[in-house]
């Protein structure tokens, strides 16, 4: 049970909170033109005339957002539409250059689903998909370039987005940060969307409400919009949800509205009450025809849908002995996942990720480099681990190849070669070593024989550092014990 | 001899390959023709120098044999069509100035087959009207007026007189309730609004996106179906165009129709319906009757509702396509103090009294909590007259009636002016066509008591403009309407 369930003075209150997240689509062209959704051109680079709702321009669905939907659909384990519709939403906004937005509205692509999140306490919880949908996204409106005048960017004007809609299943911002997290991961790991909520390129809409506990039905909810973050989504739960239940234990009545995060302070304020809300006009987008899919066409997608990261969790505890734990580090993102299976291939799984967990993800945060940026390659750690795993050098060792790995991003096989780091594991090599240490140390071997048996240490430390580290330590235990025993 | 401008795309297309004259003299004849007949208002933008241009490009193809279907024959093309470079307004003020910096699809069509642009032709402000009256340019003449100055009809009421007139060879029309066809009625010449879907809509300034349709505005059938077999086609650019193969239209001329069968919907002779017109379709029955052709009695019983639905779902797409004309970005801009205001000065100064009409029509229609009782029962009664033309074409091939109730009547006709329900009804017998999404074509048969030309509409099966070409042929061969001209 990870509910929150906030105290009152006359009751006790459940939160309950639905998601609206809207994902860009990763694809080339927008979804009704031609043009290019790069992001970082100059303003109003990537316009087309449709873009630019210029008189007569008609739209043209792009294939690939309908195949980036399907695929996040199979993702979020939900039922694909065979038959669903465009529809128009209609405002007039400075951005939004047609007067409408193309959108579904009755008919949408993904119908429901579920997505498993991963709570603290260990437990999972299954989170309800109502539906996804595809639509085009407005453009921008810049006000803080002059005084008194606007600014209007139509870069990402039409650039397709999916609309994700939750069931009202999230009992606490854990559920709701959990689940965001989860999502974020499942579309980067089928490559439809960036996820990235700071860049906006993931935006999410909270509905929030309160009941008292036990209470049956839902009571009226607030939305805020736009929020960008997971850690502002789970403040704006938290504390529009406190809201309400002051609200209500005050005697007041919550008023169905929209309102604004402001994430400096972490509260909400009214945006626009349910008055003045629009009349969207919804009606069947007379441009284009509705969007039939075959069976044919989902299997196809189907069969390109990659393993996500649930299953890959699942697999790594399985096959490769990961604890749950190091699995879901590795498998949160799928680059990591990718590399660490790399890595791994051949070698002992379970300490390749040790190592990549701890020095070099340090390294990485170190260097402020990311994943794909590594000087260390995956095959080079996975051969860094096998030199260990096959006593060609120890532990210790290890590390100062590493390093040495991280500034050159050199093949540690030759490193070792180069340094002339190899561990000495000839028995006659350490044998030799052994005993010139004992015949030159007699008051020593004495004392230990009448007892200091704490000696041990200081003789194999001797035969290390003759044999400059590279001696191997258990070897080196093992003989001197037996020759002074 | 004939006057040039008198000679159908055919006849000088014919002379041209001759070389009796060149495509740029056949332009310069219809240059002058538009100096003289100014006062039919017919062009909002005249372009002679680009039309002459053209030509003499055409003369070189001509002279290299490199000839097109359409070269050196001089167009009109009504205002609703983009045309790269060439101001494109819907007349409406809100367009004011805008010059497309594209083509529409069918316009790139005419100008590959060699055709020539003369002009834009004047039309009621975006399509919205049956009388060319409220175009921001004001009325167009109709060339038949005698004391007392005429419509045209509408909405392409610029292209019906400029053909008549001999202002171009042929000219675009577009069609979303009875554009093409009733302007063509009321200025005896031939038009034909093809199968929703056959022409690209790419390019072409929305009205009603389910019912628009573009079509040629003619001289006679033979000239429609050439113009037709050039502008028609799937565009990828357009998601609605369709993916069907378009037949050699000129074939279907001049054909045996002893086997068609005509149906007569009794739905289209309403009691009290001008006894010239209802004259005049029993004309055009007999014609057929004596060339053999089976007449069948046929009911298409959701007429009645035709009108109200499509006074619902045109007003209704309008309202929304017309939202992108905000002042922002191109045309028309009147300042405000916010956003907002900027919008409401823009649009109350930009659109006309019908078009706001139709706006708020349309936006009611589709305003929550009325949606259901208006929008969607339209759309589904809309599916009801749809059927019943299915039904009929079990029945018969082909149908024939009136195109108009009227003939053209008075520009300011006070009680059309008073009350648009009047100049609504003038729709009565087109606009099912466009519901159904069903070719028709209108042709001249007849002149009125007071020498105004009648015609009568021929409603086809979707993708079947073949049988009306085979039935229009007849037609207009036993009615000598243009012989009758001269």
């Amino acid at each position: 049970m990870t509910g929150l369930i906030i105290e009152g003075k006359t009751a006790s209150w459940e939160v309950i909170c639905g998601l609206e997240i809207h994902c860009q689509i990763i694809s080339k062209s927008k979804m009704f033109s031609g043009a290019s959704t790069h992001y970082g051109s100059d303003a109003n680079e990537n316009v087309s005339f449709v873009d630019a709702g210029m008189p007569g321009m008609l739209p043209t669905l792009n294939e690939h957002c309908v195949y980036q939907a399907v695929k996040t659909g199979l993702g979020l384990n939900a039922k694909i539409n065979k038959y669903s519709a465009f529809a128009r939403k209609n405002y007039f906004y400075a951005d939004l250059p047609q007067g409408y937005q193309i959108s579904q509205f009755q008919y949408p692509i993904v119908g429901e689903g579920h997505v498993t999140v991963d709570l603290s306490d260990g437990s999972t919880k299954d989170i309800g998909i109502e539906r996804l949908h595809i639509e085009q996204d407005a453009g921008k409106s810049i006000h803080d370039m002059a005084p008194d005048k606007s600014f209007i960017d139509l870069n990402r004007a039409g650039v397709g987005l999916m609309e994700i809609v939750t069931k009202p299943d999230f009992r606490s911002p854990e559920e709701a940060g959990a689940f965001l997290r989860k999502l974020r991961s499942i579309v980067r790991y089928l490559g439809t969307c960036d996820g990235n909520m700071d860049e906006g390129s993931m935006r999410c809409d909270v509905n929030v409400s309160v009941r008292k506990v036990g209470e049956e039905g839902y009571r009226t909810r607030c939305e805020m919009k736009n929020v960008n973050s997971v850690k502002f989504v789970m403040q704006a739960i938290e504390n529009e949800a406190k809201r309400h239940v002051e609200v209500y234990e005050n005697g007041g009545n919550i008023e169905q509205e929209t309102r604004q995060f402001d994430p400096s302070t972490g509260l909400t304020k009214v945006m626009r009450k349910k008055e003045f809300a629009h009349d969207y006009r919804y009606f069947p987008e007379p441009d284009l025809l509705p969007l039939v899919l075959d069976d044919d066409y989902i299997a196809k997608v189907k069969a390109d849908m990659v393993e996500l990261p649930d299953a890959k969790r699942a697999r790594f505890v399985k096959e490769l002995g990961l604890t749950a734990y190091d699995a879901s580090v590795i498998c949160e993102n799928k680059e990591t996942a990718d590399f660490f299976e790399k890595a791994a291939q051949g070698h002992d799984a379970k300490k390749v990720a040790n190592w990549l967990m701890g020095d070099f993800f340090a390294m990485l945060n170190e260097k402020k480099v990311e994943l794909k940026d590594s000087p260390v390659s995956a095959e080079n750690l996975g051969k860094l681990v096998e030199l260990i795993t096959s006593n060609v050098i120890n532990g210790k060792t290890a590390k100062d190849v590493f390093a040495i790995m991280a500034e050159t991003g050199g093949d540690p096989e030759k490193i070792v070669e180069e340094k002339g780091l190899k561990q000495v594991t000839d028995m006659g090599a350490i044998e030799a070593i052994v005993d010139e240490v004992i015949a030159s140390a007699p008051d020593n071997v004495a004392a230990y024989k009448a007892g200091k048996n704490n000696l041990l240490g200081w003789f194999v430390g001797q035969v290390m550092k003759k044999s400059q580290g590279k001696a191997n330590p258990a070897i080196v235990n093992k003989m001197i014990a037996e020759k002074l025993n | 001899m004939t006057k040039l401008t008198e000679l159908t795309i055919a006849q000088a297309r014919e002379a041209l390959k001759k070389k009796e004259f060149s495509a740029v003299e056949l332009t310069k004849a219809y240059i002058d023709e538009m100096d003289d007949k100014r006062k039919y208002n017919a062009y909002v933008l005249e372009t002679p120098d680009v039309a002459l241009a053209q030509a003499q490009k055409s003369d070189e193809k001509y002279a290299n044999g490199t000839d097109g279907a359409l070269e050196g024959i001089p167009l009109g093309i009504k205002d609703l069509y983009c045309t790269k470079d060439i101001r494109t307004t819907a007349c409406s003020h809100i367009l004011d100035g805008f010059e497309p910096q594209y083509e529409s699809t069918v316009t790139a069509k005419l100008l590959n087959a060699g055709a020539s642009f003369l002009g834009k032709l004047n039309m009621d402000e975006f399509a919205m009207g049956g009388s060319n009256e409220t175009s921001y340019y004001g009325p167009v003449v109709n060339p038949w007026s005698k004391d007392v100055p005429l419509v045209a009809g509408g909405s392409s009421g610029g292209s019906a007189a400029a053909v008549a007139a001999n202002m171009c060879a042929a000219a675009t029309g577009t069609d979303t309730g009875g554009s093409i066809r009733q302007p063509s009625a009321f200025c005896g010449i031939t038009g034909i609004k093809p199968t929703y879907g056959r022409c690209s809509r790419y390019g072409i300034i929305a009205f009603a996106s389910s019912l628009d349709q573009a079509g040629p505005m003619c001289k006679d059938v033979r000239d429609c179906a050439i113009m037709l077999n050039v502008m028609s086609g799937y565009d990828a650019k357009d998601s609605t165009s369709a993916k069907v193969e378009v037949p050699n239209f000129e074939a279907f001329l001049n054909q045996d129709i002893k086997d068609l069968k005509i149906g007569i919907p009794a739905e289209y002779r309403p009691e009290g319906l001008n006894a010239e017109i209802s004259a005049l379709w029993d004309k055009g029955i007999e014609m057929l009757k004596a060339r053999g052709a089976e007449i069948v009695n046929i009911s298409l019983p959701h007429t009645k509702y035709a009108l109200p639905t499509y006074y619902i779902i045109a007003p209704a797409e309008a309202s929304s396509n017309l939202a992108r004309y905000d002042g922002l970005r191109y045309g028309l801009r009147v300042n405000g103090e916010h956003l907002d205001n900027m919008y409401i000065n823009s649009r109350t100064e930009g659109f006309g009294k019908e078009v706001k009409r139709r706006i708020m029509i349309g936006t009611y229609v589709l305003s929550a909590g009325y949606y259901d009782a208006y929008y969607l029962k339209a759309q589904k009664v809309r599916r009801l007259i749809r059927q019943d033309f299915l039904n009929a074409f079990e029945k018969c091939d082909i149908i024939l009636t009136p195109t108009s109730p009227v003939t053209a009547f008075p520009i300011g006709d006070k009680s059309m002016q008073e009350n648009p329900i009047n100049m609504w009804l003038n729709d009565v017998f087109t606009v099912s066509v466009n519901l159904a999404g069903l070719p028709a074509m209108s042709l001249p048969i007849g002149l009125s008591h007071d020498g105004l030309p009648m015609g009568l509409q021929l409603i086809g099966k979707a993708f079947d403009e073949g049988t009306i070409f085979k039935t229009a042929s007849a037609l207009e061969q036993d009615a000598a309407f243009r012989k009758g001209m001269k």
